[in-house]
This record gives structure tokens, C-alpha cells and sequence, in this order.
């Protein structure tokens, strides 16, 4: 008998998938959903009082560009009333001293900055996004007067990893308190550009030493949290912290997922949060229940002493490299699939192939 | 023995009662705690304004435990969440 799950922890709530840069390792999915089809202010509200019900504790309002709606200021009201932590992660592009203002008013706890380089010309040439990057250095500054929590993220690939000790200058430079240097995840649209974006392990390696020792001297006063490239792991990440087993991600237009990559998955029936209570959809939906614990699991991981802090890494990864999402995650060294990964890596050495840029449409599927 | 450093929450950060969980929860940014008893205790008292002392000395008389101890054990505590990021002296 399998114990029921806790009460999920937190909540992505994908806004809409609009958005005015066009990153080429965007997290969303290839099939971007359209404007029409995004759910109502009442959808959404309707999911917050739900979420906050089940035990959720933190909301996150991403998207796209969650800025591109406008209700979100009602959103974030609504979700501060009923003590859930609210996060806004945001390309900034949009944001202003008026926007940031609503927000502010509205009970916003937390503001994460996504750059794309601590440099103009990179930075732009990877959103695709003239006067992206000045925009954003505009708002990092706005956040920080306004006396709101900021974190800088900075997504790191091989045309930017060389400028991480730059980005770290930054966020002490704002006075943030927490900065990411988040290497790309590989699905989607980032798999789509890995033979573009994925460094060589030299460039990562000397990146890591970089971090660590900015870690040490900023410790107690800017926390940096660092995302490795799963390609150069021995072993997998625990994704998600498990599947279904602390978080829920809902689509623009209503998909509840295990997490935001999810959709890439074939043969699951995501469940529909205007149909379906998210109680329901968390303790006995089908796709919540199919990988959640260690049930499901194939060997190497059934019998591994790290089935429980890896969760057998990332489904999508698995099926994404494999064809199988039920397999261990090739990222893993006693996966019969790891081979894969250092192939893969080879590209990394090679002349960077162009961006295929993230745009509604673009993959025509 | 005294200690006359004030803890205070780090901007972002929110210590409060979830009754789903019937346990209190430390949420920051990107980050969730779910302290012990004791150590939620010890965030019942970090206002900005209370002393280390000020902090063991209420545990003290509540608890009945060895001061210097207390002390001890709380900074101790209070030097890790500010690592985390939790706390700032």
C-alpha cells in the first residue's frame, strides 16, 4: 500500500505564453499556446483558492511574460489574501515604475529578473529583443528601490559562460539578495538549440570553480544557487524534486502538469483545471499518480540507494533522449543509456550552429 | 555571557502558521523551511528589534534550560539561517 502523497508545496502558474523575447532555450513548449485560449481571471482565481485549500504555500506567476496580462495585479491580490508567497518571474521588459507599482501595492513578496548576458549586444542577440538588456537594468533598479525581494537570473550557455564573474558583479552591483546561474535545460526549445547553446566541460568546469568561490566570499550576504548542464553529471538531478510530489504547473490554457516540460511527453491526458478540482488532479489523477514515488521505477533505480533523492531523475529527459519516458535518465552513470549524453557533448566542440528563435508558430506543429 | 547582535528577516522573507501542515513554514525566495519546534520557537522571537540575549533569556525562562547553552544553541541556529539566506544580523 503506497502512503497518499504530502500537500503539494508550490505552484507555477504559466500566465500566457506571449512574450516579447524569443530566447531559443525557452522552458516552454515547442506548441505555444495562443492569447484566445488562455484561461479567464476567474480560471485563474478559481485555481488560487484551490491551491491555497490543498496546502500550496508558494505561487509563482511566470509564463511567457506574465506582465503581458493585465489582470495580474488582481492575480497577485488575490493570492497574497490567502498567504500564499507570491514570486513573479519576468523578463522585465515590460515592467515599469507604474507596473511595478500595482504589484507592489497588490502584496507582491518576491521578484525574479531573467538576463540573458551581463552584456548589451549578448544579451539582446539571445532574446532576439533590441533594448532588452537596458530595459532590464532599468527595472532591476526599480525593483530594488521599491525595497521588494529581487533575484537576477542569469541563463548560462557557451556564447555567455565566459562572463559569469561578470553577472555575479552585477547582482552584488543591484544588491540582490539571491542571483541563479542557471546552465540550460535541455528540452524544448533548448534541446531544440543544444548544438548552439551547450558549453564544453572546460568552459563549465572553470565556471563551477568561478561560482564556488564567489559562493564562499558572498556567503551570509547574496546567495547564488547554480544549475549545472545534466550532460556533464554523473549523476541525475532530482527534478522537480520528485514527480507530483511537490509541485504543480498549470498551462495558459489549463493543463495541470507535473512539471513545465511535461507536455513534451506523449499518451498522458492532462487533466484540465476547469474540469477537474485540482485536489482531484493532485491525489488521484492518472498523469499525477503514473511516476510519483518509486513504484514505477525500472532498474538501475529500483534497487538504487538513491531512488529517493533522485526520483530516478527527469522523465522528460528519459523520453526525450530515449523515446521512453519510463527509463532511468540517461544523465545518470549506471543508466545503460549514458553514453548518449557525452555524445551529445561532442557538439559542444564544434562550430555553434545558428538560433532557431522561440516564436508562436515557428515549428509549425 | 551576552550577545547583543538583533536578527532580523531577510527582505523576501515570510515566517508564518500553515494550518494544512498544523506546523509553521519559513518562506523566502526560490526557498521553503519547515523548522523544528525549537527552532520555531526561536523565529517566534526575531523581530528586528530583540538582542541574541534578549532571545535566549526569554527561552530560558519559558523552557527552563542552562543559559549559556540556550545561547549557544540559538546563535548557533541563527548563524545558519543566515547563511541560507534567511536572516540578517
Amino acid at each position: 500500500m503506497v502512503a497518499p502523497p504530502d500537500p503539494p508545496m508550490s505552484l507555477l502558474l504559466e500566465l500566457t505564453h506571449r512574450c516579447p523575447l524569443q530566447c531559443p532555450y525557452c522552458s516552454n513548449p515547442l506548441k505555444l499556446e495562443r492569447a484566445a485560449d488562455e484561461l479567464s481571471t476567474a480560471d485563474w482565481l478559481s485555481v488560487l483558492d484551490q491551491a491555497a485549500a490543498l496546502g500550496v504555500l508558494q505561487v509563482h506567476f511566470s509564463g511567457g511574460e506574465p506582465m503581458a496580462r493585465a489582470d495580474l495585479p488582481d492575480l497577485v491580490r488575490h493570492a497574497a489574501k490567502l498567504g500564499l508567497y507570491t514570486n513573479l518571474i519576468t523578463s522585465a521588459v515590460l515592467l515599469n515604475e507604474r507596473t511595478l507599482g500595482a504589484l507592489a501595492e497588490s502584496g507582491l513578496d518576491h521578484v525574479q529578473i531573467s538576463f540573458q548576458g551581463s552584456d548589451a549586444a549578448g544579451a539582446d542577440r539571445i532574446g532576439n529583443y533590441a533594448g532588452g538588456h537596458a530595459k532590464k537594468l532599468a527595472a532591476a533598479a526599480l525593483v530594488r528601490a521599491s525595497g521588494l525581494a529581487l533575484t537576477l537570473n542569469f541563463v548560462v550557455h557557451r556564447h555567455n559562460i565566459a562572463r559569469v564573474p561578470d553577472m555575479i558583479a552585477m547582482g552584488e552591483a543591484f544588491g540582490a539578495g539571491r542571483i541563479e546561474i542557471a546552465n540550460v535545460q535541455y528540452y524544448g526549445w533548448g534541446l531544440l538549440n543544444r548544438a548552439a547553446l551547450l558549453p564544453t566541460r572546460a568552459a563549465l568546469d572553470e565556471c563551477t570553480d568561478t561560482v564556488l568561490s564567489a559562493r564562499a566570499r558572498l556567503r551570509g550576504r547574496m546567495l547564488i544557487d547554480y544549475v549545472v548542464p545534466d550532460y556533464y553529471a554523473a549523476e541525475p538531478k532530482g527534478c522537480m524534486g520528485g514527480w507530483a510530489r511537490r509541485f504543480i504547473n498549470i498551462s495558459p490554457a489549463g493543463r495541470a502538469l507535473p512539471c513545465h516540460a511535461a507536455e513534451t511527453l506523449p499518451g498522458f491526458d492532462w487533466p484540465d483545471v476547469r474540469t477537474h478540482s485540482l485536489a482531484d488532479i493532485w491525489y488521484a489523477s492518472e498523469p499525477f499518480v503514473r511516476y510519483r514515488g518509486t513504484g514505477w521505477m525500472p532498474e538501475p533505480c529500483r534497487s538504487c540507494d538513491r531512488r529517493e533523492q533522485d526520483w530516478g531523475g527527469c522523465r522528460c529527459q528519459a523520453f526525450a533522449l530515449t523515446g521512453d519516458a519510463s527509463r532511468t535518465d540517461p544523465a545518470c552513470h549506471l543508466s545503460p543509456d549514458h553514453a548518449m549524453m557525452a555524445e551529445a557533448a561532442q557538439a559542444a566542440s564544434a562550430p555553434a550552429p545558428p538560433f532557431a528563435y522561440r516564436r508562436i508558430g515557428q515549428r509549425g506543429v | 555571557m551576552s550577545d547583543s547582535r538583533i536578527p532580523s528577516f531577510r527582505r523576501g522573507v515570510k515566517f508564518r502558521f500553515d494550518a494544512v501542515r498544523d506546523a509553521w513554514i519559513v518562506l523566502a525566495p526560490e526557498r521553503l523551511f519547515v523548522p523544528d519546534e525549537h527552532a520555531a520557537e526561536v523565529l517566534k522571537l526575531v523581530d528586528g528589534a530583540r538582542t541574541l540575549s534578549g532571545i535566549a533569556d526569554d527561552l530560558c525562562a519559558r523552557f527552563d534550560a542552562p543559559r549559556d547553552v540556550v545561547l549557544t544553541d540559538v546563535a548557533a541556529m541563527l548563524d545558519d539561517l543566515a547563511e541560507r539566506g534567511v536572516v540578517a544580523w
